[in-house]
């Protein structure tokens, strides 16, 4: 009876250690654990009341005068926005939670812009999958269920100003279900294509969907 | 070799720690012994892990300082004093303790041997540890490119790795590095007291004829006014690669 009893202990020990359980940091206690609501950081995060910048490359500087928005690729007329008109549309205010890949998560940004959805409203495709393409030649590739019904924006005013340029201004993607990569700053236009293309940093060592919940950081992940 | 590595699940490992060195009195470096470590190229980052004994964990990324030759993986890190983390690497962490690590992370800022064009490297702080990581690496190579280190720093003391930068410089295998100091003019100072500007760029950039490879790392302010300052000096934005931490002291954000 007692060396089946050890056994079993001896067995829920090892199971444990299988999957990498019991890992405890010697000293370490945490500081913001106070910070979030439960359920509301993804898994991994961290809240911050900074906004931090995550860039490849220099930050473009545009001008608005040249500035076009346009949807192409799988479409039978491809569909252009001046500044001018883009800025016309009806927008709309949208508070939402955003989580970048780094680790940093900021509840409850405030930004306005125009819903993905009145973008395509006319937009007839067989295409499955979108590429965003910015000023300065960064890309991004997302299904475009993910730009459809709500999920998507693209916002050029941030907490009631004119969005920086270092924060993708003068309009940028917000997919905020998404880690922040995959809303494109300095958006130029949406690719339509029946196939999926893989964007910068999807190339470059990070997951090729990018669900927060779901902790998709990398490739592999 | 890392390339390939890449490809699979970056698992989370626990990985001792080797030895302590205090680099500056707010930065110490920290060199794991990492047992399944699958190589890394010069620049990549890694995250780090902490699990508190009720299971509650945060994780955060820093910037590999150690070149891919390395047996050590080494990490540079800045006490903030606020911060969740880095007081606890840079303060409690002993050597023998172990912290879980996953990585290499990040393919863009990256200098691989082999790269010819002339470097510029940029380091604002603590953003010198990716381009630390690269100027080792390069100086165990056969054919290096010529390099340029400018790197700005709070004071005298607060230089990361000055002396280690003293005798790679001292190897004469063309690597020159600037000094500008933004708090302080200390007596027989030769480097330059002040912020980044363009006539400092001017001095130490290469000219863009030579088609450089930039790398820009440090504070955000300071990443935005140095990359700013190479397109105005006719650089081509791709040839400038940056990464940025925000006042949180992780990569990137």
């Amino acid at each position: 009876m007692n060396v089946r009893k050890t056994r079993l202990v001896l067995r829920l020990e090892k199971r444990d250690n299988s999957v990498g359980m019991g890992f405890v940091s010697r000293g370490f206690r945490g500081k913001r654990r106070d910070d979030a609501a439960p359920g509301r950081l993804p898994p991994g995060q961290y809240l911050t009341n900074d906004y931090p910048v995550l860039s490849a490359g220099p930050t473009p500087r545009l001008d608005l005068d040249k500035w076009t928005f346009s949807i192409t690729g799988e479409i039978d007329s491809p569909k252009s926005w001046t500044w001018k008109e883009f800025t016309a549309l009806p927008t709309e205010m949208v508070t939402k939670d955003i989580h970048c890949v780094t680790k940093w998560s900021k509840f409850d940004t405030g930004w306005k812009g125009v819903s993905l959805d009145l973008l395509f409203k006319d937009v007839e495709t067989a295409a499955e999958h979108t590429t965003q393409v910015s000023y300065g030649g960064y890309t991004t590739n997302l299904p475009l269920e993910d730009l459809m019904d709500g999920k998507a924006w693209i916002v050029y005013e941030y907490d009631g100003a004119p969005l920086h340029p270092e924060h993708g201004g003068p309009a940028r993607m917000l997919v905020p279900h998404l880690y922040f990569w995959k809303s494109a700053k300095w958006i130029r236009e949406i690719r339509l294509e029946k196939e999926d293309h893989p964007g910068f940093w999807e190339t470059n060592g990070y997951h090729n969907y990018g669900d927060p919940w779901r902790e998709q950081r990398y490739w592999g992940d | 070799m890392a390339g390939a590595a890449l490809l699979g699940r970056l698992t989370w490992q626990a990985a001792e720690l080797a030895e302590l060195m205090r680099e500056t009195p707010r930065v110490s470096s920290l060199f794991f012994n990492v047992p399944e470590w699958p190589g890394h190229l010069a620049g990549q980052h890694i995250d780090v892990r902490l699990t508190a004994e009720d299971g509650y964990q945060t994780e955060r990324s820093y910037s590999i300082a150690s070149p891919p030759e390395a047996r050590l993986v080494e990490l540079t890190v800045e006490r903030l004093d606020d911060g969740e983390v880095s007081p606890y690497l840079v303060g409690e962490l002993k050597v023998g303790d172990k912290v879980e690590l996953r990585g290499p992370i990040g393919l863009h800022f990256v200098w691989r041997m082999g790269d010819q064009q002339p470097m510029l490297l940029i380091a604002g702080g603590s953003g010198i540890v990716p381009l630390m990581a690269m100027l080792r690496h390069r100086a165990l190579g056969m054919h290096k490119p010529p390099a340029r280190l400018l790197f700005s720093s709070r004071t005298y003391a607060d230089i990361i790795y000055r002396e280690e930068l003293d005798r790679l410089v001292a190897m004469n295998d063309g690597l020159t590095v600037f000094h500008t100091l933004t708090r302080e003019k200390p007596d027989g100072w030769k480097g330059f007291t002040r912020r980044l500007d363009a006539a400092m760029v001017k001095e130490v950039a290469w000219p863009k004829e030579e088609t450089p490879a930039a790398f820009v790392c440090g504070p955000t302010p300071f990443v935005e006014a140095a990359a700013d300052l190479l397109v105005a000096a006719g650089y081509d934005p791709l040839w400038v690669k940056t990464e940025r931490f925000g006042p949180t002291g992780t990569v990137g954000g």
